[in-house]
């Protein structure tokens, strides 16, 4: 097994990231100029890190698939943005974001990386507020904060219900602002397809070009992945339309580790699926549940005319109704984590009190704060958040509780990085939801926005430098190498090969049938059988669809149909990594929930003597298994405990 | 429900484009307007024609990326929303939908329903930001702002870049686009600092992209999905003529 | 543009005032008196240059504004929009241009006749005037003309209900309290000058 190093810093908790910084290497100015880095990705860690290194002096060229960095999903991101600034006094610190953090992704990730995650929380919010971000104030002018889940002190800074899209939209600024400068370049409607790999290190990117279908080649001598999670793989999931692990997967197949693959969120509060020509799955954000009371019927057969349509949800008395966050978990009541919220939603639903035409639902109740703090204010906290749901499901719900499921959004898993977010491949950095770290095994509300603007604004932009430091002598690369000849030719040829395949099945469809695989097989919870059959299931559906996709049209064109079969391809190999990671992790912790291994009452029930590790998955070939390295996880500083929100 | 669609069809930026009826049948009626495409285009596919290209990524309204021109409307015919957010049971059954692009010279098509946006990014670069590097900022709390100055920020940042404004007006202007993010920087500290070059940057740029003059009609605020008020126009009109009668000639 | 267009509305309210006249006095020596004080003082014959040059400012900005305007869509939608909130800004340019002919023939019929033409005198008590009432009274006696002129003014009266709070609007002069209320005062001072201009031929032609 390949020792995995993290290269986490010597000394104190405190210290490790101040005094990684005191004795790293830094690029002179003038040498800055010489080096050139590319930028995948133009979402909060993208955007923020390329900006970062235009102001510093470093020669930087950005790819997006969007028309315009502005559109990258990070944009979507609704309830806010944690730190541990403490301004309500309420007994928040830097240790304790970084507690709850830790504890929050069920004890599976690194102590340093959180640790520093928490401690640059408070630059990310002074920096936001300098480029004017409007986040929510006080009367008084200072800024106001508000709850979420898995925390008990208010840190979450929030624009309205617009928080991801006022962050994206303040580092899209200062990327423009480094656009105009002439310091960045930016590539728009360009999607990766290749990493190139010049004497094992990372040199450079094979793109197409979305509109004329032209296959680009571009060299650096460091690439930056920021493309975001895979979470699209369940075909429905929370995630924009164009979100995709492709270039997570192509770098996994060039030799960068991937780390613990199945560790896969599912949000609590969705609007439940209703046909099954959905393309998407919308989020109603976390923030609802500072206000709103999740229920179901305490009895079944209310449950069941709920159903059938015969009673309303206001028809069911106060005693016939079931709040069984309140009711599990009266510490958090309905503010734990995302993982334990799911959980119990479906649990209630399995166990036949579930509501909405289709079972799959369970309700999200504002009639007790509507009486408690006034209509107006319930407006003013949520109303956009109301208003979508009004226009998705045609119901009010000032008036009638919302309907809520859980859904895929987030990805903890992604490429294994190390201290420096550097991956097995030199020269290749990984930022944002595109890297495993800082999350464990489940995410916490508002933390998503955290990690991409700390990895992009405050962690890369010192990391980095540790490593171009020794490359200032190396001259900037030819794009007619033969690795840029292979790579391009590799891309090519599949490009190639899903253009000629010419089947009767469109690639929604494969994508379909494989997002049904793995939210029934590999999702909210998981055991053994499922998992083996759903390697299997996919490993066949992955052959059918080399032989029987329809990919119209040619590649020099428009097509977003070709688009879509490169993903689906690559969905379909990651599919298999995400089961097999699942099924090799015999213990149920945050987002992996595994029934062989849960307490009596139901609880994720962790393995901390087997299983305190982070799976760093290898490629070893086409159809060849993949190689399991592991990542011990040192708690040198905090005590290892069971999770308890009650 | 069954509709009759006709959906501009435009190959290329080069080559000509008309109107091409297509008939698509038993369509959910909670099923978003986006999905109803999907489904045409699915079927496309299968029978071997070419699918119809269209902008769209987050379908939740806030990515700016889908857009189209429904039946004479940006967005469609309901109000505050974007087109992804539009759906069919908002239509008749048996109705004739009409769907065709964005319409402005700096907007110029791509491909049948796709559009080039890219104007609206180089209106931002030409000064749409507080000119500040990453770090050596001061203390968030150190800036205090006045709620309502803050609330009227956001109001204006609430922008998605969408085009609609543009797209509505029948000059295809873009003032409440551009007036937007003055507007934002306008009201707050942070901005006020750059506030006369700024504005005066992006009126140029605005200019000289090829986007039409206001003439006050107000069709962009009654079509932008995020609803944002002509009245930051205004105040970009104030601080473009204050900042033109007190800046210095270089 | 919207500098010029005020300047032109201040200028129809004196305009209208002296009109008014004829219908205060049907021996036309107030409005003759008037006439001949805007046709002799220094003060007004300068400001008339300047009168001018709004106009000529006005037009010419209106055109090329409209000119870009029109080049911003080259290609224009096949079903139309319908969704513009002032429904008379639609057509500045048209009730811009239908003004503008008519002020070229009310122009001739009066300005032009005054100023180079013969037009008889009338003594008054206090003194002999150019009888510039008379012709105005002559020319609304023809029915056509009325009509043509009632159409016009219609028409000048809706550019002012969209061009007096536009004004306001691109001078940036917006604010939650008084913004409403300009709105409301363009449209008040819209009606009542265009129903100041009106009554004076209807006036005329059905009384005098």
């Amino acid at each position: 097994m390949v020792k995995l190093d993290a290269k986490i810093p010597q000394g104190p908790l405190a210290e490790k990231w101040t005094n990684y910084k005191a004795h790293q290497n830094l690029v002179n100015p003038s040498n800055k100029r010489r080096l050139d880095i590319i930028v995948v990705g133009t979402g909060l860690a993208g955007a923020s890190a390329a900006a970062s290194f235009g102001e510093m002096g470093f020669n930087v060229k950005v790819f997006g698939i969007h028309d315009s960095p502005r559109r990258a999903h990070s944009i979507a991101a609704q309830g806010g943005i944690n730190a541990a600034k403490n301004y309500p006094n309420d007994g928040d610190s830097v240790y304790r974001l970084f507690y709850d953090t830790i504890k929050g992704g069920d004890y599976r990730a690194r102590e340093a990386n959180v640790y520093r995650l928490a401690e640059v929380s408070n630059n990310i919010i002074d920096q936001c507020v300098a480029q004017g971000v409007p986040f929510a104030r006080e009367y008084g002018g200072l800024l106001d904060n508000r709850s979420f889940g898995g925390a008990q002190v208010s840190r979450t800074f929030y624009a309205r219900g617009q928080t991801g899209q006022q962050l994206l939209l303040g580092a899209y600024s200062a990327l423009s602002k480094e656009i105009k400068k002439g310091s960045v370049k930016m590539f728009t409607r360009r999607e990766m397809l290749e990493l190139v790999v010049i004497e094992g290190r990372a040199r450079g990117i094979i793109v197409r070009d979305l509109i004329t279908g032209k296959i680009e080649r571009h060299s650096a001598h460091a690439v930056v992945l920021a493309t975001g999670g895979y979470g699209n793989v369940f075909f429905l999931s929370t995630n924009a339309m164009a979100s995709n692990g492709s270039a997570a997967w192509k770098v996994y197949k060039k030799g960068a580790f991937f780390g613990n693959p199945s560790f896969t969120q599912i949000h609590p509060t969705c609007i439940p699926v209703h046909g099954d020509y959905q393309s998407k799955l919308t989020l109603m954000s976390e923030s609802l549940r500072n206000d709103g009371r999740i229920w179901v019927p305490k009895h079944k057969e209310d449950a069941e005319k709920i159903r059938k349509g015969e009673l309303k949800p206001t028809q069911i008395p106060e005693d016939r109704r079931d709040y069984y966050l309140e009711r599990r978990y009266p510490a958090f009541g309905n503010l734990v984590p995302r993982d334990v919220a799911s959980r119990a939603a479906k649990e209630r639903c399995d166990a036949g009190y579930g509501i909405g035409s289709t079972g799959l639902a369970v309700y999200l109740d504002f009639e007790d704060a509507i009486k408690r703090l006034g209509k107006h204010v319930i407006e003013a906290r949520y109303g956009n958040l109301f208003q979508m749901y009004e226009k998705i499901v045609d119901e009010n719900p000032y008036e009638t509780p919302m309907m809520i499921y859980p859904a895929v959004h987030y990805t903890m898993g992604g490429i294994w990085v190390d201290y420096e977010l550097q991956t097995t491949i030199p020269g290749l950095f990984a930022a944002g939801e595109a890297n495993f770290s800082d999350h464990g095994a489940n995410r916490l509300g508002a933390s998503a926005l955290m990690q991409g603007l700390s990895d992009g604004y405050f962690v890369l932009p010192y990391t980095i430098q540790n490593y171009l430091a020794d490359q200032i002598r190396v001259p900037r690369f030819e794009t007619n190498l033969p690795e840029f000849e292979e790579a391009e030719k590799a891309a090519k040829e599949r490009i190639e090969k899903l253009l000629a395949i010419n089947g009767t099945e469109t690639v929604d469809t494969f994508h379909r049938r494989l997002g049904l695989i793995m939210w029934d097989l590999v999702g909210m919870s998981r055991k053994k059988e499922d998992l083996e059959k759903a390697i299997t299931m996919i490993q066949e559906l992955r052959k059918e669809f080399w032989k029987n996709v329809k990919v119209p049209g040619k590649n020099e064109m428009v097509n977003p149909e070709l688009e879509k079969a490169i993903r689906v391809a690559d969905y379909l190999e990651l599919g298999e990594l995400m089961a097999r990671d699942a099924l090799v992790r015999e213990e149920s912790c945050g987002g992996h929930f595994r029934e062989e291994y849960q307490t009596e009452d139901g609880e994720a029930l962790r393995d901390d003597k087997n299983f305190t590790y982070v799976s760093a998955w290898e490629y070893t070939g086409e159809d060849k298994e993949p190689k399991l390295n592991k990542e011990p996880l040192v708690f040198e500083f905090i005590e290892v405990k069971q999770r308890n929100y009650k | 429900m069954d509709l009759t669609l006709k959906i501009w069809r435009q190959a290329s930026a080069g080559e000509k484009g008309k109107l091409v009826d297509y008939q698509v049948q038993n369509i959910s009626s909670e099923a978003s307007f986006l999905e109803m495409l999907d489904v045409l285009n699915e079927r496309l596919v299968r029978e071997g024609e070419d699918p119809v290209a269209f902008d769209h990524d987050c379908r939740e309204g806030i990515c700016g990326a889908c857009s189209l021109y429904i039946n004479g409307r940006p967005h469609g015919p309901d109000k505050g929303i974007t087109t992804c957010q539009l759906h069919m049971r908002r239509f008749k059954d048996g109705e004739t939908i009409v769907i065709e692009p964005w319409r402005a010279k700096p907007f110029p098509v791509i491909k049948d329903l796709m559009v080039d946006r890219s104007a609206f990014d180089e209106i931002i670069q030409a000064g749409g930001y507080v000119s500040i590097n990453t770090g050596g900022v001061p203390d968030a709390n150190a800036i205090p702002i006045p709620k309502r100055d803050a609330d009227t920020a956001m109001d204006a940042a609430a922008c998605i870049g969408c085009g609609a404004c543009v797209a509505a007006c029948k000059n295809a202007s873009a003032m409440l686009f551009v007036s937007a993010k003055v507007s934002q920087f306008a009201v707050l500290p942070q901005g006020k600092i750059e506030a006369r070059e700024r504005v005066q940057n992006m009126v140029a740029k605005m200019d000289e992209l090829g986007f039409g003059n206001c003439t006050n009609t107000y069709a962009c605020e009654a079509e932008c999905p995020k609803e944002i008020s002509v009245s930051h126009i205004a105040r970009m009109n104030r601080e473009y003529l204050s900042a033109k009668l007190v800046s210095q000639i270089e | 543009m919207s500098l010029a267009g005020l300047f032109l509305i201040s200028f129809l309210v004196v305009h209208l005032g002296i009109n008014l006249l004829i219908l205060f006095d049907k021996s036309l020596e107030l409005f003759n008196q008037a006439a001949h004080f805007m046709a002799t003082n220094p003060l007004i014959q300068l400001f008339q240059y300047v009168l001018f040059f709004g106009f000529i400012l006005h037009i010419i900005l209106g055109v090329v504004l409209q000119l870009q305007n029109w080049a911003a869509r080259p290609v224009r939608y096949q079903k139309k929009g319908y969704s513009e909130q002032s429904y008379f800004s639609k057509f500045m340019i048209h009730t811009g241009a239908i003004v503008f002919i008519f002020l070229i023939i009310h122009f001739a019929n009066f300005f032009v006749k005054a100023k180079f033409g013969h037009i008889d005198s009338i003594t008054y008590d206090s003194g002999t005037y150019e009888n510039l009432g008379l012709l105005v009274v002559e020319l609304f006696r023809d029915g056509a003309y009325v009509i043509f002129y009632v159409i016009a003014i219609l028409l000048l009266g809706f550019h002012l209900d969209h061009g007096f709070q536009s004004a306001f609007q691109s001078l940036g002069l917006n604010h939650s309290r008084y913004t409403p209320f300009i709105k409301g005062l363009g449209t008040v001072f819209s009606i009542l000058v265009t129903l100041g201009f009106i009554a004076i031929p209807l006036v005329i032609y059905f009384s005098f």
